[in-house]
């Protein structure tokens, strides 16, 4: 069943007819993902792409029964469109757009605080590729075809890197359960530790992947819970070891500000802690086979 | 985005902090005219640069005369400042901010931050002002009081409050002490500013005075605080980084020869991870975003090559949004339009793989293409080998 995302969850897009919208919305359509509708304010009540557009989320839950959406919201509205999603009952939001200022993310995080724990919805990103389970559905910008279906899951901050991964294990015939992009910003919807947390419970998941980066504590703090909480194998990469200190590294969360932000600092902590380490970007393929094949990877 | 002293603290006058009087000079006789009509009889003559600890480096002078204000001007003005922040190659000094002096009978501290665990925006403050932050907490660690901002409601009276009595203050000052932290904490939110520090805040008889300010700007909301954009001061920033900006690319110099164009913030620092594990050094990070066209491929190899140092280009591209085709055609125009003398190294994955590397193979046989990371990076440290081989 995977986590977040499968064939059968009713997926909305906020954005839906803007050009990037309409482009990656055509692409996860064709890639099997039930997309029920989307959402552009002034155009409710038109088609777009076979199916419905409404002005408003709630509008579109109602009709739809939508369960999840993904956010092409350019970044000056895209804070408003993921709250508008949280007020409407959506389970699931993903959001793609880069460049959403930091406080107005503090303010949507402390909004969605306001629903209970069981009514709350999840948010993924912003900043990220979207989530991926390989073989039943798509929402996000990443090329599908690189990903083999599989028991393998993956979490990263990296769009990119996670194709690079996902691409390395599918060379080696290792497939991906669900790939979730958590996003390069400093403060981000769900962390590395909420989304272990559902890999570990998900039946279909054998052994985790984690692309961390320089900058933030989340990779050491996700690594703690693990070590104390997971049963399945985690295996860790750290981007940026060649990173100055106090430089942003293209994602406005990438820059070592603090004591053990840096890579170094971090692969330190996760192999102290006894997780898998990934030595280099180009070993995604055979950590991930020596891992299930069940030997032991040198630290 | 980084401002200087003097910026910030304009800005925080308009929220009602009090700084001691002063004037903006950009040579040695204006800088002596603002002393005249700041009056007084002794000021300091401080270097506008974006960096803290200026003190130290000599950065800030005190004078007791209007032609020693010129003199110390005079000394400052055109040259490069290097603090402990700043790097060897330091920062230009083009504007100096000259100040009255004010009796200081306590230094404080007071920073605000975004903090990336709680989510919120924090407030330090500490009664051992005048030190780094770093300083204060290895050294003087119960001196410091911490307040945690809900950003549903804003920060409350009462938690400022809590920091002016945690600091030890009196109470003549406590009230002013507590309208000045409001004021900065306003300011950051209203200003949408990623810090801001006054360091330090002194108590001056029954005043509360910023001696300091520093302040700066998540880039991400720049678009809707177009004052705080007219702030930028181009001339302290790495020119490199200046031009790659200004052309949509995300750019930062490091200090090795190979040069890197990748897509993707994750993948670039994993490719300079590369290189280094083969045995070279990044010359820079750099990541061409998404959806980039042949012409932005092509001026992301001009920003590359404006660094003397570069011997080799390595080129990864692993294509969801962006095309490998596209990517192709902007090697091939930077080879005819820029003029590649160095050996490059493209490698090519993900969307329109096949017809990129067609392109290259036809219209740009010169290059030497990699099929994976592992390759590329291997590829690259050799060139530079057989580069240094030809040169030596």
């Amino acid at each position: 069943m995977a986590i977040l995302l499968t064939k059968d969850t009713r997926v909305l897009v906020q954005g839906f007819t803007g050009r990037i919208g309409s482009f990656h919305a055509q692409e996860m359509m064709d890639y099997g993902t039930r997309v029920v509708g989307g959402v552009t304010p002034g155009k409710g009540g038109s088609n777009h792409l076979g199916v419905p557009v409404f002005n408003t989320v709630k509008g579109a839950v109602a009709e739809t029964g939508a369960e999840a959406s993904i956010v092409f919201v350019p970044p000056p509205f895209a804070a408003d469109a993921i709250m508008e999603a949280a007020d409407a009952g959506i389970r699931y939001c993903t959001c793609v757009t880069d460049g959403i200022p930091a406080q107005d993310m503090m303010r949507v995080k402390r909004y969605m605080r306001r629903y209970k724990s069981e009514m709350r919805m999840r948010l993924t990103g912003p900043n990220c590729a979207g989530t991926i389970t390989p073989g039943q559905a798509m929402m996000g910008i990443m090329p599908g075809s690189i990903y083999m279906p599989g028991r393998v899951g993956i979490v990263g901050r990296s769009g990119t890197l996670g194709y690079e991964a996902a691409s390395q294990m599918k060379a080696r015939g290792i497939g991906v359960s669900t790939s979730v992009g958590i996003g390069g910003d400093p403060i981000n919807g769900s962390s590395f530790r909420d989304i272990l947390e559902l890999f570990e419970a998900d039946p279909d998941t054998d052994a985790v992947v984690m692309i961390g980066e320089i900058g933030g504590p989340q990779e050491a703090e996700a690594a703690h819970w693990a070590a104390e909480h997971m049963t399945k194998p985690l295996m860790a990469y750290v981007a940026g070891l060649s990173a100055p200190k106090g430089k942003v590294m293209g994602h406005a969360g990438a820059i070592v500000s603090a004591f053990g932000e840096s890579a170094q600092e971090k692969v330190d902590i996760i192999r102290e802690l006894g997780h898998a380490i990934v030595p280099h970007p180009a070993a995604f393929g055979e950590t991930a086979e020596a891992i299930l094949s069940g030997n032991k990877v040198a630290a | 985005m980084d401002i200087h002293e003097y910026q910030a603290k304009e800005l925080l006058a308009t929220r009602g902090l009090r700084m001691p009087r002063g004037g903006l000079a950009y040579s040695p006789e204006q800088a002596a005219y603002r002393a005249t009509e700041i009056g007084g009889d002794r000021w300091v003559v401080k270097a506008q640069v974006h960096s803290g600890a200026r003190g130290k480096a000599g950065g800030i002078i005190l004078c007791d005369s209007d032609t020693e204000v010129a003199e110390a001007a005079e000394k400052l003005l055109g040259q490069r400042l290097v603090t402990a922040q700043t790097g060897p190659q330091g920062k230009l000094i083009n504007r100096l901010y000259i100040e009255e002096t004010v009796r200081i009978d306590k230094e404080l501290y007071l920073g605000f931050v975004l903090d990336r665990k709680e989510e919120r925006i924090i407030v330090i403050a500490s009664s051992a002002g005048g030190m780094e932050i770093e300083q204060i907490a290895a050294d003087a660690p119960d001196s410091m009081v911490r307040a945690s901002v809900d950003p549903g409601v804003g920060m409350r009276e009462f938690q400022a409050r809590e920091i002016a009595f945690g600091l030890g203050l009196d109470g003549a000052v406590i009230g002013k002490t507590v309208d000045t932290i409001l004021a900065c904490y306003r300011a950051f939110r209203d200003f949408d500013a990623s810090m801001l520090e006054i360091n330090p805040l002194v108590v001056s008889g029954n005043e509360v005075i910023a001696l300091d300010a520093k302040m700066s700007f998540d880039e991400n909301a720049l678009f809707r605080r177009p004052e705080i954009s007219e702030l930028r001061d181009k001339s302290q920033e790495d020119p490199r980084e200046t031009f790659a900006s200004d052309r949509g690319l995300s750019y930062v110099s490091l200090d090795g020869d190979i040069g890197c164009i990748i897509n993707g913030a994750g993948l670039a620092m994993a490719t300079m991870d590369m290189i280094k594990i083969a045995g070279g050094e990044p010359a820079n990070f750099l990541d061409i975003g998404g959806g980039a066209s042949p012409d932005r491929v092509a001026k992301s190899f001009r920003a590359v090559l404006a660094d003397k140092k570069v011997k080799v280009i390595l080129v990864n591209i692993f294509a969801g949004i962006n095309r490998c085709d596209w990517v192709a055609e902007g090697v091939v125009k930077a080879l005819s339009e820029v003029g590649v003398e160095c050996p490059l190294i493209v490698r090519l994955s993900g969307t329109k793989v096949e017809e990129g590397k067609r392109i290259l193979a036809e219209k740009a046989p010169t290059v030497t293409v990699a099929d994976t990371l592992k390759e590329a990076a291997e590829a690259a440290v050799a060139a530079l080998q057989s580069v240094e081989r030809n040169a030596a």
